[in-house]
This record gives structure tokens, C-alpha cells and sequence, in this order.
């Protein structure tokens, strides 16, 4: 019907769990692969016979593949979950708005990132690991329900290595965790930043990054420099089903990354 | 030179001859026929069918066809727009097939040659409606774009507007503008009607050369002319005057929206209705054995629960008041962010087949009343609601 909506062939040529509901794919081509993700952008997957759904990419592989990391919520994130290597899926893209990167030489960058919404941000995290000297500060703040469903949690010292400033929280800990409790914006409490400078790459729940935004406008960053990734229902990808609007924005094409100066009022308006 | 010498403007004493002429060009002539007490739109085989001698009462919730005219166009808000045909309820997408040792293949349908389709009897405010539904799909979605180029488009000017009719105030008007490759105006008397028939394009004006019509005399221009022109002066409604994207955008919070809430269905016959409503789903089908499987693009609609669903979340638009504000927001105001322009025509249908009888131009009336008021009704269903 549109060859927009027709996806290309990708093998899963990894499988990793990350917690118990949530795996890391990498998906090569079979055929021509797409053209490369920038990170911020999605893709839709498509689990054969059983549907497609949109998946922020989380990384790339020399060879034109990409990581993708899936959290079960569904028929079609659990259909894609249970691919096993060797198995192929259907994919489209690369689609929607990207986080703007690089950010200024000498800029502070800030992630702040919540349960599955760290998957999205890993491309920002790997960003600061590899252009250390480009940076003031770069800071990383995660947070998730509990250490069990931390992402990523092997790379945290990898990171801190490269001199990112990794700080994690959890809403409830078990009996080893060490570290603070509580919600992701604290974590901000203690950390030294240049809010004129400041560039901040949020993604998690929207109360979450509401909350964070917030935090962040009161400490005088401006609102243009605060970026959030937002979700509705993104069904075509490409502008032209309807499902994903948030008032003015087709947030599959306008979105998934939108400036804060733009998004806080969409987000002010219960139901849009 | 004949070309330069063709006639552009000619005076048809019957439909027929132009029926039998976009059949022999290959067309498929698609226009509307009375069909159990309604008109409809269908393949027309010979002019005849068209619903010569019905009208029609309309107002919110009322269609009532009446056998008392001569002319075949005299009704309005018709049940079915013509988006069925260039935006058809279902298309499929691929399909996919999976072999014994689990490689898959996916395939478009064959599309075949695309068809091409004769629009009969497209009023103004559905011309406008098409050039909306272009903005949306024609840069998007492939398989529209080649219906669409293969469309060949006779527009009727109005000389009838009804109760629920408001195109002038949406920004249109009885008259037909560009994008029609030949426009009709109906002269229908007490025993005879004939056409004066315009092109508006290369084809229109080559179709029209084969056609045996006659000079159109100037009293009878000029009577034309002077029937759509006073069509404008006979609208039944209209929309309130004043920026109503601004007004919209600004008033998530009117307390109208829940008055309109108690009284909306939530149906969706709005969205079905409406010219330029233009949302889908998709739905993924496999056969008995598993291995094939189809994707399919459905018409979807705003008032479905399941539209705004977010894993997490459930539905983000929950109530129907947070439904019937999207839908008629994004019309008239949203509509312009996204796709430059208002997605509203003023064609009356939504008010005609709302099972409830809800008027937009109503609604938004009383919003702007509202805004007039500078009222604001506290703690409705705002702020943190939604996502949280």
C-alpha cells in the first residue's frame, strides 16, 4: 500500500536480557539496510503475524545493524522479546526527531533518565564517553523501581571511567543496594551544573520528567536546552494514521524528542 | 490551432453524453444514486442513475430524502464522502510469508494498474475536502498518490445549500475552486434541467471538445452565475467569525467541553462522516497455519478508547470529553499546526448524521461565547490529568 510502511528484513544476531522483562537485540540487515539511526530517533518493529510498535534504537553496529532495547508491555514488545538469534523481524525507519548532539563545546551536558527510558538516552551516554575533552561537565542520572531493573548497570563503571558522573537511584532497594533511595529528580540535588550552559537530555515516565524539567527551570536552565522524549501512540511512523498527536504535534514526526519550552504546555493539558 | 479555439464553456442539455465519454476515456465513473432512502455514492454505469428529482431535509440528527425536484443534485451531507474511494476504508499493506526453515518474505500486494476513477458531482466544500486530504496523505502515502493522480474530478457548483450547510464561513463557498477538471452548474427548471459545464484543466477541456453541447447563451451565464451566487446568501449555519485556532488552542479548559461530553456518544459517526477525517489503524492477521501473514490500513476514529492507547497508561484520552475536544480541536485548530490549513470544510454531515444532533458550529460558539464571558470552570478535568 505505501512503501513507507513496508519494513526491511533484520536478523537477530544477539539477545541479551537485560532484567526480566527487557532485552537488548541486535538486528542486522538481510537485505539493503535503512538508513543510519541518529540517536533520539526510533524504529517500528514488526513481530511477524503479531503486530509492530515503535523502539527507540540504543546503539549501532559497524556493520549498519542497531541495538534495540524492548521492555515486554505487550503482545507485539513481547513477541519481539522472545525472538531468539537467528530469527528475523520486520523493521522501518529511522523515524522522528533526534537530540541535538553535539551540544556547545564547554556545555554541561545532563541526562536524566527513568526505568526504560535509559534505552533512548544510551546513545547520549556514549556521546560523553567518547568526546570527554568537548565537555564541561557530563553527568548521568538513572533511576529505576528497583536494582533488579536498572539498565545497563555493567556499563555504570565504564562510564564513571571515561569521567562521566554516574549517579543512581532506586525507588525501593533490596538488601544489598548501597545506594540512595528515592526519585530520579533528587538525585539533581547534589549535582554541580552551569545552568546557563546546560544541556539536558530527559526520558522516562512524564511525571518524571515533568518533575525533573521543573527542577531544572528553577535552577535557570533555559527551557529550549531542556529535551524530553515523549511517547503516544505511534502506529505509521510517518505522519499519516492520526494515533500519536499531542495537540499540535504529530509526535512520530514533530517528536520523539521535543525542547521543553515546547512540550511543557502540551504536557500542562490533562488528556490532550 | 484547434487546441486554442476548444471550447471551455459549453451548455449540456443531459448528463449522458459525459458519463458515456469518461467511460470510453477508461474512467470509472463514480457518483451519487438514491439508494435505500439515502444517496449514496456508487459506480454509475449510464447518467440516469444519478438521484435526478430527490432533495433532502436535513438538521442535527435528520436526513430525510424528498422526491420533489428535477435536478440530480440537490441534496447535500450525504452519508458517504468522497474519500471511500481515494482513501478507501481498508487497503492492505504487505503481506508476509514464512518459509519451513523460518526465513520470511514480505511483498507488497500487486497494485496493478491504478484505477481511475471519475469524481461525479463533487460539490465545493467536497473539492476543498479532497485538496485537504491531499495535504495529509499525498506526500505520505504512496497508494493514495496514485489513485489520486488518476482521479479526474466533475464538480457541481451549489445553487442548493441546506440547514446544515456552512462552507462560506469555513472558508469556501458555493462556487468551485481550482482542482476541478470540469465544474457543473445545475439549472434545473420544473419539467427540464440542464448543465453549463466549465473545464478547469487540459483534460477537462479535451474531455469537453467530444461533448455535443451548445454555446452557452448569456442569459443563461448569467442565471447561473446568479443562482451559486445567491447560494452564498443561504447558508444554513455558520461558525462563529474570529481566529478559531487561537480560540480552540487557548480553551482546553472550557467548561463546555463536559456539557458536550454529556451529550456525545462517542460513536465515531463524526469521524466516518466527515470529508476529511483521514485517521487509521492497522491490523495484523495471519492464516490458519500461522506462516502468511497480512497487514492491513482500517479508517480509525479519535472516539475510539483504544485510539490514544499507551502501554502503561491505557488510553490517554479517556472520557469522552477529552475525545470530543481532540477531534473537534484538531479540526479547526490543531489541524492547521500539523497540515497548514483547517481541516473543516463546512459541509454539514457531522451535524446531520450525529446520532445525538451535536452541532460543531454550536460547540464552538459557545466556547467563544465562553472565552467572551472570561470564564474559566476551575478544576474540570485539567492539569495533572492523563498520562500521570
Amino acid at each position: 500500500m505505501t512503501a513507507t510502511m513496508v519494513p526491511a528484513r533484520y536478523r537477530v544476531t544477539d539477545r541479551r536480557r537485560e532484567t526480566a522483562d527487557t532485552v537488548t537485540l541486535t538486528l542486522e540487515p538481510v537485505d539493503r539496510p535503512v538508513a543510519p539511526f541518529r540517536p533520539g530517533q526510533y524504529a517500528m518493529l514488526y513481530a511477524f503475524g503479531v503486530g509492530e510498535v515503535p523502539i527507540s534504537v540504543s546503539g549501532a553496529t559497524p556493520g549498519g545493524g542497531v541495538l534495540h532495547t524492548i521492555r515486554a508491555v505487550g503482545a507485539v514488545s513481547a513477541a519481539l522479546c522472545a525472538a531468539a538469534p537467528g530469527q528475523l523481524l520486520g523493521l522501518r525507519g529511522p523515524y522522528g526527531t533526534q537530540w541535538p548532539l553535539p551540544a556547545p563545546a564547554g556545555a554541561d551536558l545532563l541526562v536524566v533518565a527513568g526505568g526504560i527510558g535509559t534505552a533512548p538516552v544510551r546513545p547520549v551516554a556514549q556521546h560523553m564517553v567518547e568526546h570527554a575533552d568537548r565537555y564541561a561537565r557530563r553527568v548521568l542520572l538513572l533511576g529505576a523501581r528497583t536494582p533488579a531493573e536498572l539498565l545497563y548497570p555493567d556499563q555504570y563503571d565504564d562510564w564513571r571511567k571515561a569521567g562521566v558522573d554516574v549517579r543512581v537511584t532506586v525507588d525501593r532497594a533490596d538488601p544489598q543496594w548501597t545506594g540512595p533511595v528515592g526519585l530520579v529528580p533528587a538525585l539533581l540535588d547534589g549535582v554541580r551544573l552551569d545552568p546557563a550552559t546546560t544541556v539536558a537530555y530527559l526520558c522516562g515516565p512524564e511525571p518524571m520528567m515533568r518533575a525533573t524539567a521543573q527542577v531544572l527551570l528553577r535552577l535557570g536552565v533555559p527551557a529550549p536546552s531542556v529535551l524530553v522524549s515523549l511517547e503516544r501512540n505511534m502506529r505509521c511512523g510517518v505522519g499519516l494514521c492520526g494515533h500519536c498527536q499531542l495537540g499540535p504535534a504529530l509526535l512520530c514526526r514533530d517528536g520523539p524528542v521535543l525542547s521543553y519550552d515546547r512540550a511543557a504546555p502540551l504536557l500542562e493539558v490533562g488528556e490532550l | 490551432m484547434e487546441g486554442q479555439a476548444a471550447p471551455v464553456t459549453l451548455l449540456l442539455a443531459s448528463l449522458a453524453p459525459l458519463v458515456r465519454a469518461l467511460r470510453a476515456q477508461g474512467y470509472t465513473v463514480v457518483g451519487p444514486t438514491e439508494r435505500d432512502a439515502a444517496v449514496v455514492l456508487a459506480e454509475l454505469d449510464r447518467a440516469d442513475r444519478l438521484p435526478y428529482g430527490w432533495s433532502v431535509q436535513v438538521g442535527p440528527a435528520r436526513y430525510r430524502l424528498d422526491r420533489d425536484g428535477t435536478g440530480a443534485f440537490a441534496t447535500v451531507a450525504d452519508p458517504q464522502p468522497w474519500k471511500r474511494y481515494l482513501h478507501p476504508p481498508r487497503a492492505q499493506v504487505f503481506s508476509a510469508r514464512r518459509g519451513p526453515d523460518g526465513e520470511i518474505t514480505v511483498s507488497e500486494p500487486d497494485p496493478g494498474p491504478p484505477p481511475r476513477y471519475a469524481l461525479l458531482g463533487v460539490r465545493p466544500c467536497d473539492l476543498r475536502a479532497i485538496a485537504v486530504q491531499d495535504a495529509v496523505l499525498g506526500g505520505v502515502d504512496t497508494a493514495y498518490a496514485r489513485r489520486r493522480a488518476g482521479t479526474f474530478i466533475v464538480a457541481v457548483n451549489c445553487t442548493e445549500p441546506r440547514a446544515t450547510c456552512f462552507c462560506v464561513s469555513a472558508g469556501g463557498g458555493p462556487r468551485a475552486g481550482a482542482g476541478a477538471d470540469l465544474v457543473l452548474t445545475e439549472l434545473a427548471g420544473p419539467d427540464t434541467v440542464e448543465y453549463t459545464v466549465q473545464a478547469g484543466t487540459p483534460a477537462g477541456v479535451e474531455l469537453l471538445a467530444g461533448l455535443p453541447g451548445a454555446p452557452v447563451p448569456a442569459g443563461t451565464a448569467q442565471r447561473a452565475a446568479a443562482a451559486v451566487d445567491a447560494a452564498a446568501g443561504r447558508m444554513g449555519r455558520a461558525l462563529p467569525p474570529g481566529d478559531l485556532r487561537a480560540l480552540l488552542a487557548g480553551r482546553p479548559q472550557a467548561a463546555r467541553w463536559d456539557d458536550v461530553a454529556g451529550r456525545c456518544l462517542a460513536c465515531g459517526n463524526c469521524t466516518m462522516v466527515c470529508p476529511t477525517c483521514f485517521c487509521t489503524t492497522v491490523e495484523d492477521t495471519t492464516d490458519l497455519t500461522g506462516d502468511v501473514a497480512q497487514r492491513w490500513l482500517r479508517w480509525d476514529s479519535c472516539f475510539d478508547l483504544d485510539f490514544s492507547h499507551l502501554h502503561g497508561v491505557g488510553p490517554v484520552r479517556h472520557s469522552v470529553r477529552g475525545r470530543y475536544r481532540q477531534w473537534l480541536t484538531h479540526k479547526l485548530s490543531t489541524w492547521h499546526d500539523q497540515f497548514g490549513g483547517s481541516g473543516c470544510v463546512g459541509c454539514g454531515r457531522c451535524i446531520v448524521w450525529c446520532p445525538a444532533g451535536i452541532d460543531l458550529t454550536v460547540e464552538v460558539a459557545a466556547i467563544a461565547a465562553e472565552e467572551e464571558r472570561g470564564t474559566v470552570a476551575a478544576g474540570t478535568g485539567g492539569g495533572e490529568g492523563g498520562t500521570a
